[in-house]
């Protein structure tokens, strides 16, 4: 006869801002705490599989964790790589619900609490969070051609791998790296993604103006987007429903071709802000938001949209390879 | 609906006939399944198309050719560096091993057209190669030696694009069985759940690269092989048209695949198209699922004779059933219950010997055998290896095996909440705890619901909830605490579905219940619709005012009904699934709308329905409720066999038999019934030489409002799901047909029918009998409707309400309908193809004609009969038999038919004066042999008249049926039958089959 599952489920709770508590099982680090994780150094950069050298959410909320994954490229389960970075994590939650509730009232703070400690608030939107997430000293890496500066805001590996697969070489930047030691560095800049408020992050804009002042091919990707077109003068705000998850449809005004693209914001673009030589690129399709947007003459792009997926659909990864030759 | 309906044959000759009346502008090919696009593919190779400026919309014809042809498909992939499986065909041993070098070992041997799989299989060596190519090539001249995909995962992407190139893909599925098993044979979950995001998104780029280069507009479904090791691929099949896949993948996710293909097949693009479910974001969009959804095959082999249970490569389900969730264990043992196979979940073990080598052999059972494997202490991985299959699924199964030891080392009075609430979690029935706690399911659903343990429902709504949508698109989970709905302020009335296609229950039901639910609407009701077969009408969730795509058992309606505090439940027109569950809905409180419940119960009990029968004075063949073998066997000698056995209350899936002597029914009794005072069988006179009638009624009150009478062609024996019906029936005297109204007029009063009912007669002479009632609308409802344009569901639905129903006096018919069963016996290897009391037709067609004949042909072409040309094959068992065709066999033999006959068929012709072939039989291995005139297709139409009612089935006749069946030769196995046919096809030519559209049959004023 088979044995009884001995998995000890310790009760875990999800409280947000305004009172309401969601009931789940606590997972991964069960200890309540938002320890500093520490960045392994790794052979191989960027990495494969990974977009980050740790990982950078305070906590996890999951329908169903999963204690036997089964791939031949696993390595370990959720459970026990949230465990080693000392992530809190809830499941048997429902998310369908919790979606729901943030829909309708807005994102919020949250805290996972397990057993009967308690833990205190903690508000990220009063940190400059890019600078967190920022590397702190250049890297390079990759051979080639091509010199891309990536200006880090809190970068996914999966933009620097699209340059290192399409043989860059690539400069990684703190987000507040000056633009005179950019300048000489790159043939084109991308400006990365990155966590938070746009008009937090008023330093990388300064240098941004910088280098359009000096015509210098530059593509903003989501976070970067917005900081680019801040710089030009732009204006960004908060979506009343954020774009979340890997099936945001956006259509090039361009060509009036249709993609499927991978999102995660909750700022945007004001469309009537942006200025003159500059057009709307891509838009959303289902709220008609600015999903990108193109200068008229030269290589200066902001894209809202991940168009290096990973994760979600690589519909608009060519975009990568246009970047390169517009910058020849 | 249709601005103009045929009911015609979906074939060449017919279709043309209606493109030449209606001139068209354009035709749709992918919309009908293979039938259609194989006919399309006809009419566009014979110039129709062009010749009456028929423009074929959406994807090409040229494209629909490469999707369909194997090798132009392969080439065309191939070219354009997708990787197909490699594969090449050899006619030498040396060339085999070069091959086999190429390739890497294992390599996929398969030697073509050798039956049986014979010389097929995987060779892991060259040696092994070099044995099977040399056996081989001693009986075929090339063999194929392929990449062996042995255990590779199957994907499948259901892919969208419109005419400016905008692509999508609008679901992905797993199949949790691995290459090898039929898509449609496989257990699928979607969207897939063992892929990594790099996995998922290259095979969704590849997908939509494939239907850009085949320049497909519209939608097509195609499937992948996916290495577990390597994450390496290949493309096994596009299928350029809506498919079973799609139909699917539209309930799945909520995207309604076939409107969105027909609006671009015309012109239109997906960004300009609108989300139907949030009606204001685009259709081009991909859903976002926040709940998985299991389907799961139903196959039905039991219905048959000699059947081959292994799955495979071959399609052989007649049914599918989908189950929704929020968890696998959730959605999995909910399909399990959705099958109506008497299983309460995946721990209703089989109790055989298991090793995990036995779980290796895919059968239907398969699912239960592993579960008890790892009852048994197997590891996932040890079955992993066995099967294929992914130990994802593996361990999500060993921990409901595991649950289920938990509930089983506790009690009903000592289980924990928590426990409790995760066995529901894991979708454990009410049903199954009560099984193993040995108390009744109300105590563990009260149990339950005082531990506030109760399921929350859920909307289906294409975002996961990120957009505010209001779909009334619902299902039932234990994961989740909030509800998306509340109970709705208006008058809501549940109908109850059909549930899985099977033998016996199909699309009829479901056409049944969609015009409940269309009535009740229109009454002023909100109507809610419980069902969960994805190939229905009834699950799309815009036909009714709800749907809850959920399980039809006892509890989950009860939960449906806590949440809806529904006005009543109707029950009567879903089949035998909602009909079963009346007593008990009835006994927990639950309002049933039309007959009640003890009604139903009165019809469906053999014993309480004779006695009501003898009450009121109506005849019926003699019967008996046996308590005890030797009760039994008195009353078979006194009436004589044959004689029919079933249990007395019909319950899905038990057995009816026919027993033909003593020794038969001895051994069903013990054996099969074990028959007892607490489980007694009815035994009655099985009647063979009577004509049958079906009766389909509704009455109020028990006044009836409307009778259709109509007739089978064959006699009784046949069951009247096999039977050819015919209406306005044409063999009934007046008399009889007035004695019929009579009885059913008195069943329906004595009964005090509110609804649909369904009676079968039996008529000899001017006598009649009744052999059967149901207290339901049945299988001819539909039918009986088109045919006599009285919706006679709307009408049942009004007299339920008590809406004031006139009688609808009987239309004078000027023409005739036939309605004939499909049979899928080609599909179903080794069956024996013969018509028995357990029904087999899998399908069934109508078509309508000015007489009997034209209408009768129609029908039987358009279940896949070819027109005979010349050769007709008789073989006639039995000396009654032989003299009832006489007259038409002599008459055949005058218009220049060439008759071929068996050694005693053909001694009692050639006595006759009819001139005709001897061929000898199967067995006898000589030549002229009937199994080289099937083979070499030199026979047009086998007649094969068994001697009725043998105890065994005779060797050769089955061989020959059966290499019928297997070479596509027309069969006929019925006297009755056989009679009609070889008239019809003497009387009428194919052209005298006309191409009237349904609305010229229109009934005159009665």
């Amino acid at each position: 006869m088979a044995k009884s599952q001995s998995i000890a489920r310790k009760t875990a709770e999800l409280m947000l801002e305004d009172g309401a508590v969601f009931q789940g099982i606590a997972f991964g680090h069960v200890q309540p705490s938002y320890g500093v994780t520490k960045a392994e150094s790794y052979a191989v950069y960027p990495k494969r599989m990974y977009e980050s050298d740790t990982i950078h959410i305070r906590g996890l909320i999951v329908s169903s964790a999963i204690d036997h994954p089964s791939h031949y490229l696993s390595t370990q389960s959720l459970d026990r790589w949230l465990q080693k970075e000392k992530i809190p994590g809830v499941y048997g939650i429902d998310t369908r619900a919790l979606t729901q509730h943030l829909r309708e009232r807005g994102t919020m703070l949250g805290r996972i609490q397990v057993g009967s400690q308690s833990v205190d608030w903690y508000d990220p939107d009063k940190e400059n969070l890019v600078a967190h997430a920022s590397c702190t000293r250049p890297r390079r890496f990759g051979k080639g051609k091509h010199r891309i500066v990536v200006i880090d805001c809190g970068v996914k590996h999966g933009i620097l791998r699209a340059f290192v697969d399409r043989s860059c070489r690539v400069m990684q930047v703190p987000w507040d790296f000056p633009a005179d030691r950019i300048f000489h560095e790159a043939d084109g800049v991308i400006i990365s993604n990155g966590p938070g408020n746009p008009a937090l992050v008023d330093r990388t804009v300064v240098e941004l103006r910088r280098l359009i002042s000096r015509r210098m091919p530059l593509w903003g990707i989501c976070m970067g987007h917005q900081l680019l077109a801040r710089a030009l003068g732009a204006k960004t705000y908060k979506l009343p429903y954020g774009h979340r998850g890997n099936n945001q449809p956006v259509i090039n005004e361009l060509t009036g071709k249709s993609s499927i693209t991978s999102q995660n914001h909750g700022f945007a673009v004001q469309e009537k802000s942006l200025p003159r030589n500059v057009s709307v690129w891509f838009r959303n399709l289902n709220d008609g938001t600015v999903e990108g947007f193109k200068h008229l003459s030269r290589p200066l792009w902001g894209v809202q949209f991940h168009p290096e997926a990973s994760p979600g659909p690589l519909d608009t990864n060519g975009l990568f390879d246009q970047f390169l030759r517009s910058i020849r | 609906m249709a601005d103009e309906v045929y009911f015609l044959p979906v074939e060449p000759h017919f279709v043309e006939q209606v493109i030449r009346k209606e001139r068209p502008d354009g035709i749709l090919l992918g919309f009908g399944g293979q039938t259609a696009l194989n006919c399309g593919l006809e009419l566009d190779h014979t110039g129709v198309f062009k010749k009456y400026g028929v423009q074929v919309l959406g994807t090409s014809v040229k494209t629909i050719r490469t999707t369909e042809d194997r090798e132009l498909f392969a080439n065309f992939l191939a070219k354009r560096s997708f990787r197909v499986p490699r594969s090449y065909a050899v006619r030498k041993v040396d060339q085999a091993v070069s091959a086999g070098r190429l390739i890497g070992y294992p390599v996929m041997v398969r030697s073509g057209f050798s039956l049986g799989g014979l010389g097929s299989g995987i060779m892991r060596n060259e040696r092994e190669l070099v044995e099977i190519a040399r056996s081989s090539f001693s009986h075929v001249s090339q063999i194929l030696i392929e990449e062996c995909l042995e255990g590779w995962k199957e994907i499948e992407y259901e892919v969208v694009r419109d005419s400016a190139d905008n692509c999508i893909t609008v679901c992905n599925m797993e199949n949790l069985d691995p290459l090898g098993i039929h898509t449609g044979e496989s257990i699928v979950v979607a969207p897939s759940q063992t892929l990594t995001n790099e996995e998922y998104h290259r095979l969704r780029s590849i997908s939509i690269a494939v239907i850009r280069a085949l320049d497909i507009v519209g939608e097509c479904n195609i499937q992948f092989a996916l290495d577990p090791k390597s994450s390496e691929y290949r493309i096994i099949e596009v299928n350029a048209r809506l498919s079973r896949s799609s139909a699917l993948a539209s309930k799945a996710t909520g995207y309604p695949l076939a409107a969105v293909a027909a609006h671009l097949a015309v012109g239109r693009t997906l960004d300009e198209l609108k989300n139907s479910v949030t009606k204001k974001t685009p259709a081009f969009f991909e859903p976002a699922l926040d709940y998985l959804v299991v389907k799961f095959p139903r196959w039905d082999f039991s219905k048959f004779l000699n059947a081959d249970q292994r799955i495979g490569s071959q399609m052989k389900s007649v049914g599918e059933v989908m189950a929704i969730g929020r968890s696998f264990p959730e959605a999995l043992q909910k399909a399990v219950r959705m099958l109506d196979i008497g299983k309460d979940g995946i721990c209703d073990f089989p109790h055989r010997k298991i090793t995990p080598r036995t779980a290796g052999r895919p059968t239907p059972h398969r699912i239960f055998t592993i579960a008890q494997a790892l009852w048994n202490g197997a590891t996932p991985s040890a079955i992993a290896r066995a099967t294929g299959i992914d130990v994802w699924f593996l361990h999500h199964i060993q921990e409901m095996v595991h649950t289920y030891g938990d509930l089983r080392r506790t009690t009903y009075s000592s289980v924990t909440p928590a426990t409790l609430r995760l066995s529901k979690q894991q979708g454990f029935s009410d049903q199954c705890l009560s099984r193993i706690w040995s108390v009744s399911e109300g105590e563990v659903r009260s149990k339950r619901i005082t531990l506030g343990i109760t399921p929350v429902v859920k909307r289906i709504d294409t975002v996961a909830a990120e957009f505010p949508a209001s779909t009334n698109y619902l299902y039932c989970t234990y994961h989740g605490s909030v509800s998306d709905v509340d109970r709705h302020p208006r008058k809501t009335a549940i109908v109850l579905g059909s549930g899985v296609y099977r033998i016996g229950s199909s699309v009829e039901f479901d056409w049944c219940a969609v015009n409940a639910v269309e009535e009740l609407h229109r009454q002023g009701f909100r109507s809610v619709m419980v069902n969960c077969n994805p190939e229905t009408v009834s699950t799309d969730y815009d036909m009714s005012d709800a749907l809850y795509f959920e399980e039809l058992t006892l509890e989950r309606v009860q939960d449906i009904c806590d949440i809806e505090m529904p006005h009543g439940v109707v029950v009567s027109v879903g089949g035998q699934i909602p009909n079963t569950l009346a007593l008990a809905l009835a006994g927990s409180g639950i309002k049933l709308m039309g007959s009640s419940a003890s009604s139903i119960d009165q019809a469906e009990d053999r014993h309480k329905f004779s006695r009501l029968l003898d009450t009121l004075s109506i005849d019926q063949p003699p019967w008996i409720e046996a308590k005890s073998a030797q009760s039994a066997l008195i009353f078979a000698k006194k009436v004589g066999y044959p004689i029919l056995v079933r249990p007395s209350y019909v319950l899905s899936g038990s057995a009816m038999n026919v027993a033909t002597d003593k020794n038969g029914l001895k051994s069903y009794l013990e054996e099969a019934v074990r028959v007892s005072p607490a489980h007694p069988v009815v035994l009655t006179k099985f009647v063979t030489d009577a004509h049958e009638i079906d009766v389909d009624a509704v009455a109020q009150q028990g006044r009836v409002v409307s009778m259709v009478i109509s007739e089978h062609v064959e006699n009784a024996g046949v069951h009247s799901g096999d039977a050819t019906l015919v209406l306005p029936a044409q063999k009934i005297y007046v008399e009889t047909e007035q004695k019929i109204e009579n009885a059913v007029r008195k069943i329906a009063h004595a009964l005090k029918i509110s609804g649909p009912c369904n009676i079968q007669f039996l008529a000899q002479d001017n006598a009649i009998q009744v052999i059967e009632c149901n207290v339901r609308a049945s299988r001819s409802f539909p039918f009986a409707s088109k045919v006599t344009r009285i919706n006679l569901i709307h009408l049942a639905v009004r007299a339920m309400l008590s809406r004031r129903v006139e009688p609808v006096p009987y239309p004078v018919i000027p023409y005739v309908a036939v309605k004939a069963p499909q049979f899928s016996f080609h599909r179903l290897t080794g069956t024996d193809p013969i018509l028995r009391v357990e029904m087999a037709s899998t399908g069934e067609v109508a078509s309508f004609g000015a007489n009997l004949h034209e209408a009768f042909l129609k029908s039987v072409l358009a279940t896949g009969f070819n027109f005979p040309r010349r050769h007709i094959l008789v073989s006639l068992g039995g000396e009654r038999n032989k003299m009832m065709l006489l007259d038409e066999l002599r008459a055949l033999a005058s218009h220049g038919y060439t008759l071929y006959a068996t050694e005693h068929t053909h001694d009692f012709l050639t006595a006759r004066g009819i001139g005709c072939i001897r061929l000898e039989k199967i067995h006898v291995l000589r030549e002229p042999s009937i199994a080289t005139y099937i083979a070499d297709h030199q026979l047009d139409l086998v007649i094969n008249l068994a001697h009725q009612f043998e105890g065994d089935v005779i060797r050769d006749d089955y061989a020959m049926r059966r290499l019928a069946i297997d070479y596509n030769v027309p069969l006929i196995t019925n006297l009755q039958l056989a009679t009609l046919f070889l008239r019809a096809i003497q009387n009428t030519s194919l052209k005298d089959l006309l191409a009237k559209p349904w609305s010229s049959y229109l009934p005159s004023e009665g």
